[in-house]
């Protein structure tokens, strides 16, 4: 309709709703990093200590574990997916890996445990979504309350306390090399690894593709199971290795420490821009989500605010950033409309 | 047509539970020639298809390609034999750019792996060179009309070298100057030496696009003949099995008082400045290209969305902008473009979905009275002949034609006094078609006014009593019954009227 009436330059037209439409996608990161400033320097403004290298220090490593996680929930929601487990996961590795590592197990193979039980969890959750076709949400509701109880039963109420563990592993947990510690460089190795390949790689492409529309992807000879399985072994995968960094980093754990957590990291990756509904977004956004929900929490106790103020103020970004989603998507597409009409 | 088919099917059955969609049916599609499939809903096309494209296996029979037996485990392996499919609905990933739904699973790489997007630019770049199109490679799917849609589709047939290219029902949304694209296109294709199976329920367009049709009636195989010497009826009374009476039967009547007045109705982006009146016992059809701003009226009249400008008076009352319920207690009744996304509740049953509008008066104390719904459900059910096995089955197991009678069942039980019909036969077999004109014209003769949105032209010459044309969102015609031609109406649907 639009090309065969031979309108005044097409391709200019096409281009420049192109550039509309990518400026909304690279706004949506940009805005994030905006509120990030803006946050950082009204917080540090009031406080001069919130920028002192301890400061962010602190936030780097409290946003390592929440991004990583992040970056794996990211890849099974770019599949029109959830994963509700992680939480749990994180705390039946953290606390599975520390009774080993108390006992006696050295530092690898308590780490290969680790991820090997995220993996197997993961395993559990993607089978019965992609296979047995069971909606992931009650699916993942449903293991994350198993592998919970899992942890309880294992645990009978006792502690690992950080003294059994080896120092190696600590030092993992609160080391640094040339002055960044360990734990944010593993996230940013993970999450630069996950996003290239998203992007650059025909099957990472692929995961958009079954986010964007699951029968044209069976249609166009897309492995959508195995895809979907795939993306889940890998939220479990990352959600076992930040169970052993959870150790590494805290020391002292019991049966359920992630407790809840499975909320906090699908807001950090709605935040950071990833579509609830698949198809759309990066792990880069998931990760930046990360780290704005916890410079948040860090700027409110320099703030003196109420900490339970936190919950609030990360509900009402969700609100917000999936509003402004809404509005921007619905802007476009009528702009896109006037254009093909007018153009 | 000498050497072996492309692509055939011999002695193919299929059966799902207890219903037999194939029975016994052969088809041999040869390079360069375009091969109609004709049959009324529910023949059997749709299931043929699939089995084309690996989405079902056969029960017996063979699927043949170049003369060999094959068997497709799944949609990949047909596509890999290069059997491409476009379906009715364009399967596109929105999200993703024209050139990444083009290259899926196939993109160009470089050495090591990765996707070289320049490549794959360059080359959806040439496919559409080679259609003789313009659209951008690089431009997100989401917001294509839907004839770009289905370009990008063969552009992505044409780059996996499709030897056979199957349409199912690629016109039924598209506009006259979108069809005719369409046909270069595939005429282009054919001369190549692709074999095109085309499926369409507008038999002129069979006639001038198609060599041969083979035809399916409840299952079977009817005939494969070549379309030179068919003529419509020969074609209609093998797909039917009888003969038909005339398909548009509208009765004269005469105009009561005006039962819908629409002026200077605006609402910004969609249309502009439309006005116009619908008279007890008219059907006035809305006629004009996909696109044109036809149904946003017809939704915005309804208060399904807002106007910005202008009023709309039912029966000398004006109705408040913005409010359904408004307008359904003013009389009002939509039936909209889209019976499986806005007519219908798939999951609920044919009595359910009757009773949706008259849940208030189906109240008896504070809860729904199922036998009333039932006893609705079956008085209406029977006024429009409706094809069903229980009431109380989903209305997803009915035929597209049957389930636009549910959806108008629904509304008609409202008893409104104007009925806005938005492509009453869209996708409907000839047969179920003529039922719905009778009964649009029965309506009209009982004094409701009818505004019918349509793109099939016979059916809006055949059927109104006014013709308006609307053309990028303006009224730009109005047409009495008298003046009303293929030409006059297309003119000004394409604005070249003066």
């Amino acid at each position: 309709m639009t090309t065969a009436a031979a309108p005044p330059e097409p391709a200019v037209r096409a281009r420049s709703a192109r550039n509309l439409v990518d400026l909304v996608f690279r706004a949506r990161e940009l805005s994030l990093v905006i509120a990030l400033a803006a946050l950082v320097a009204i917080t540090a403004g009031v406080n001069g200590n919130f920028l002192s290298g301890q400061g962010i220090e602190d936030i780097l490593l409290n946003t390592a574990i929440l991004a990583l996680l992040a970056v794996g929930q990211s890849l099974v929601v770019i599949t029109r997916n959830l994963d509700l487990s992680v939480g749990s996961v994180v705390g039946l590795v953290a606390f599975v890996t520390g009774d080993m590592l108390a006992s006696g197990w050295g530092m690898v193979p308590g780490i290969v445990l680790g991820v090997a039980i995220g993996a197997v969890c993961g395993l559990l959750n993607g089978l019965l979504v992609s296979f047995c076709r069971v909606p992931a949400l009650v699916v993942t509701l449903g293991t994350l309350y198993v592998i919970q109880g899992v942890g309880h039963f294992i645990a009978h109420g006792r502690q690992i306390n950080a003294v059994d563990l080896p120092p190696g592993l600590l030092s993992l947990g609160n080391g640094s090399v040339l002055g960044i510690p360990y734990l944010p460089l593993i996230t940013l190795v993970v999450m630069l690894a996950i996003g290239y390949y998203l992007r650059s790689y025909p099957s990472g492409r692929e995961f958009y593709a079954i986010g964007s529309s699951p029968e044209a992807a069976g249609l166009a000879g897309v492995p959508v199971r195995r895809r979907i399985l795939v993306a889940y072994l890998v939220s479990g995968c990352l959600a076992g290795l930040a169970g052993v960094l959870w150790l590494a980093r805290f020391g002292t754990v019991i049966a359920d420490s992630a407790n809840g957590w499975e909320l906090l990291v699908i807001s950090a990756v709605v935040v950071g821009g990833v579509a609830i509904t698949g198809g759309v977004g990066s792990v880069y956004g998931a990760a930046l989500g990360a780290l704005l929900l916890t410079t948040i929490g860090s700027a409110l106790v320099v703030l003196r605010v109420n900490p339970f103020w936190q919950q609030a103020i990360t509900g009402a970004l969700l609100l917000l950033a999936i509003s402004v989603d809404r509005v921007l998507a619905l802007r476009v597409a009528r702009l896109l409309r006037r254009r093909s009409r007018h153009g | 047509m000498s050497g072996p088919p492309t692509l055939a099917l011999a002695n193919v059955s299929k059966s799902f539970g207890a219903v037999r969609a194939l029975r016994d049916v052969s088809l041999e599609l040869f390079p360069g020639e375009a091969h109609a499939l004709a049959g009324e809903n529910g023949a059997g096309k749709s299931t043929l298809v699939k089995t084309l494209a690996g989405v079902h296996r056969p029960d017996s029979g063979q699927v043949l390609l170049g003369g060999e037996p094959v068997t497709f485990a799944g949609p990949a392996d047909a596509q890999q034999a290069g059997v491409a499919v476009i379906y009715q609905e364009p399967t596109l990933f929105p999200d993703l750019s024209v050139a990444e739904n083009i290259f899926m699973g196939r993109q160009p790489r470089t050495s090591l792996g990765r996707i070289d997007r320049k490549a794959m630019h360059a080359q959806a770049r040439r496919l559409f060179e080679r259609l003789g199109v313009t659209l951008d490679p690089e431009q997100p799917a989401r917001g294509l009309s839907i004839a770009d849609q289905q370009l990008v589709e063969i552009a992505k047939a044409i780059s996996r070298d499709a030897r056979v290219l199957v349409m199912d029902e690629p016109t039924a949304a598209l506009s006259g100057n979108e069809v005719a694209r369409l046909f270069s296109v595939v005429e282009a294709l054919r001369e190549q030496g692709c074999a095109i199976l085309f499926i369409s329920h507008r038999l002129d367009e069979i006639f001038s696009l198609c060599q041969r049709v083979t035809t399916l009636r409840d299952g079977a195989w009817i005939a494969s003949e070549p379309v030179e010497g068919l003529t419509h009826d020969d074609l209609i009374r093998r797909m039917v099995g009888r003969d038909l009476d005339a398909l548009y039967p509208k009765q004269d009547t005469t105009a009561g008082e005006v039962a819908l007045q629409v002026e200077r109705l605006t609402r910004e982006g969609y249309f502009t400045d439309v006005s116009f009146q619908v008279r007890r016992g008219e059907i006035v059809a809305l006629a004009g290209l996909v696109g044109a701003g036809r149904s946003e009226v017809a939704r915005a009249v309804f208060g399904i969305d807002r106007w910005d400008a202008g009023s709309v008076t039912v029966a000398g009352r004006p109705l408040p902008a913005g409010s359904p319920t408004a307008a359904m207690g003013a009389g009002l009744a939509l039936v909209p473009e889209d019976r499986r996304q806005q007519g219908l509740v798939m999951e609920l049953s044919i009595e359910r979905n009757i009773g949706l509008t008259g849940l208030r008066s189906l109240r008896r104390g504070v809860t729904i009275s199922r036998a009333a719904e039932r006893d609705r459900a079956r008085d209406w059910a029977l006024r429009l002949q409706l094809k069903f096995g229980r009431l109380s089955d989903g209305v997803g197991v009915l035929s597209g034609g049957n389930q636009q009678k549910v959806v108008l069942a629904k509304w008609l039980a409202t008893e409104p006094s104007v009925l806005i019909v938005d492509e009453p036969t869209r996708g409907i077999d000839v047969g179920t078609k003529a039922e719905v004109h009778r009964l649009l014209s029965e309506l009209a003769g009982q004094g409701i006014a009818v505004l019918m949105i349509s793109s099939d032209l016979p059916e809006v010459l055949g059927m109104a009593d006014r013709v308006l044309v609307m053309h990028e969102g303006r009224l730009t015609a109005e047409i009495s019954r008298a003046e009303a031609t293929e030409e006059s109406v297309m003119s000004a649907a394409t604005g070249r009227a003066a």
